[in-house]
């Protein structure tokens, strides 16, 4: 058993035992699991996927004469504006203005939200115009100007929904090619998509949010970052495996840091063809060896996660809630699934390499002591359960 | 017998003529057209593979240099680039013929094999990120 603080001394020491998600498994089926749990402090999880509830506030300061912008565009992509003056919140998933979306079946998507962010993050110069109506005391009614992310008071990400726990596996039964979130589906389940980092991904190391909660501090495109509230659609009463690990969505958290010190190859802008824009973002999130049962939920392995395949060519969109089969992670990243018999090669979304690399920079970052573990203030809720949208009369 | 790729640049002024006519007629080449980019007021673009003798092909190339056409040999028409890679892996179903693929199932890190490269774009349309793209 060990604490918080015992912890903390030890990596501010730099004496801290620190592996990845991945580290882990091998050193625990060599030493046994009370072994590891007494050696290793720390174990770093990661992911690295499209995280469409991203999204940024900014806040630009005043020009002379002021304005109270109620309208604004960042690279011509619309910004909310219905905030404090000078403050405007930008979303991920935002499409430029005039975009022709799907009119022209299958969209492109070239640019958007995503994208200004990925902009903003790698210190590009972008462009803002606002307007306003005009007030006695911010009379100016229009602006145009350039600025880059050094300009700023302040650009804080704020993303309701990242990391989720588990997620599905997309596939076409149809026999006419379909564009998703998770990519073009061909016809005739000729290729399915997953987007999990799986064994590295952090709520499947911590299955029971014991570690990761409210306050807990994590690394976000670079920065260091925090977990602020459970995530939107946070659902842990999901269906679980033997260990606790969810074979569904189950878990999400909203997370927070701030983008003057995120890294821009962690924060990428993303177009999907025939769905729309988004980002991509890294996430790294350490857990505390404070016992063995949260070291032994650390080795959960590729081959112990299963994740539900699902046709999101009917049942998808129609909520009927069947699946059409489970595949684990050792199965998906391996590049063949079987489905109703049939051999289907598999694609991801969320990336495994670029995971593994932030796993490894956490590591890095809390073996040099520059990386401090936070005690949640509040654990994630555990039974909360999905709740629909009830389409009434009045 | 060799088979050589090339990526032809055809100035404005030279788009005109049949020069792959005459690389098959004149000089005993075999040509597979992966992709082209050729109309008569602008520029254009060809991405071929010759097979042929050695000395017939470099003959064939002398000629085609004579119309002032560039050649970039091993040239392709498809760039895969690596820093806008994230290795998500989405290309992976989408590539016929496994030009793009996974170097080590352990890291899951894509890899790009040129010469297995048939230019059909598919990646082009799949890429989330923007890493692949065509030179035309």
């Amino acid at each position: 058993m060990k604490t918080y603080e015992e912890i903390n001394n030890r990596i501010a020491s730099k004496k801290a035992v620190v592996m990845t998600a991945e580290e882990i498994i091998d050193y625990a089926d060599k030493k046994g699991v009370e072994k590891a749990a007494a050696d290793v402090d720390v174990v770093t999880t990661a992911t690295f996927g499209p995280m469409c509830s991203s999204g940024c506030f900014i806040n630009f300061g005043h020009s002379k004469p002021k304005i109270r912008m109620t309208e604004a565009w960042i690279e011509d992509v619309p910004v909310y504006c219905g905030i404090a003056a000078v403050d405007v919140y930008l979303g991920a998933t935002e499409l430029r203005y005039n975009d022709p979306a799907n009119v022209d079946y299958p969209g492109e998507f070239r640019f958007g939200g995503g994208h200004v962010i990925e902009k903003l993050v790698a210190g590009e110069k972008l462009q803002l115009f606002g307007l306003s109506y005009g007030t006695d005391d911010y009379p100016r009614r229009e602006i145009r100007t350039y600025f880059s992310i050094g300009d700023l008071n302040q650009a804080i990400m704020v993303n309701p929904r990242n990391c989720y726990q588990n997620y599905n596996v997309a596939i076409n039964t149809s026999d006419r090619p379909i564009y998703t979130y998770l990519g073009n589906l061909r016809p005739g389940m000729k290729n399915a998509t997953y987007c999990s980092a799986g064994q590295l991904s952090p709520l499947l190391n911590d299955p029971f949010y014991r570690t990761i909660g409210i306050g807990t501090k994590v690394w976000l495109g670079g920065a260091h970052g925090h977990v602020y509230a459970e995530g939107t659609q946070h659902a842990p009463d999901a269906e679980r495996g033997p260990s606790g690990v969810p074979s569904e969505g189950a878990g999400t958290l909203a997370l927070t840091g701030d983008m003057k010190e995120m890294d821009p190859k962690y924060v990428r802008g993303l177009s999907l063809t025939g769905y729309g824009v988004s980002l991509a973002l890294g996430v790294g999130i350490p857990i505390p060896v404070l016992d063995e049962e949260i070291l032994k939920m650390t080795t959960v392995r590729d081959s112990e996660i299963f994740a539900p395949v699902i046709d999101y060519s009917s049942d998808y969109p129609d909520r009927t809630g069947k699946i059409l089969c489970k595949a684990s992670y050792e199965e998906l990243k391996g590049g063949k699934i079987t489905v109703k018999g049939k051999t289907v090669v598999t694609g991801s979304l969320s990336s495994y390499a670029m995971a593994l690399d932030i796993a490894r920079i956490l590591q890095d970052e809390i073996s040099r002591g520059d990386f401090m573990l936070a005690q949640p203030s509040r654990l994630l809720n555990r039974e909360r359960s999905m709740k629909t949208l009830d389409i009434r009369k009045s | 017998m060799v088979t050589k790729k090339f990526l032809l640049y055809f100035p404005a002024s030279e788009t005109e003529k049949p020069i792959v006519y005459h690389l098959v007629k004149d000089y005993n080449l075999i040509i597979n057209i992966f992709r082209a980019k050729v109309t008569p007021e602008e520029e254009g673009y060809l991405v071929l593979d010759v097979t042929g003798e050695e000395e017939n092909i470099e003959q064939g190339l002398n000629f085609v240099k004579s119309h002032n056409v560039i050649i970039n040999e091993g040239g392709r028409g498809l760039r895969w680039d690596e820093d806008r890679c994230t290795h998500c892996t989405n290309c992976i179903p989408h590539c016929p013929t496994e030009a793009l693929y996974i170097t080590d199932r352990k890291t899951m890190k894509i890899g790009f094999n040129e010469k297995l490269c048939v230019e059909c774009l598919s990646c082009v349309k799949n890429c989330p990120f923007g890493a692949c793209s065509s030179v035309f």
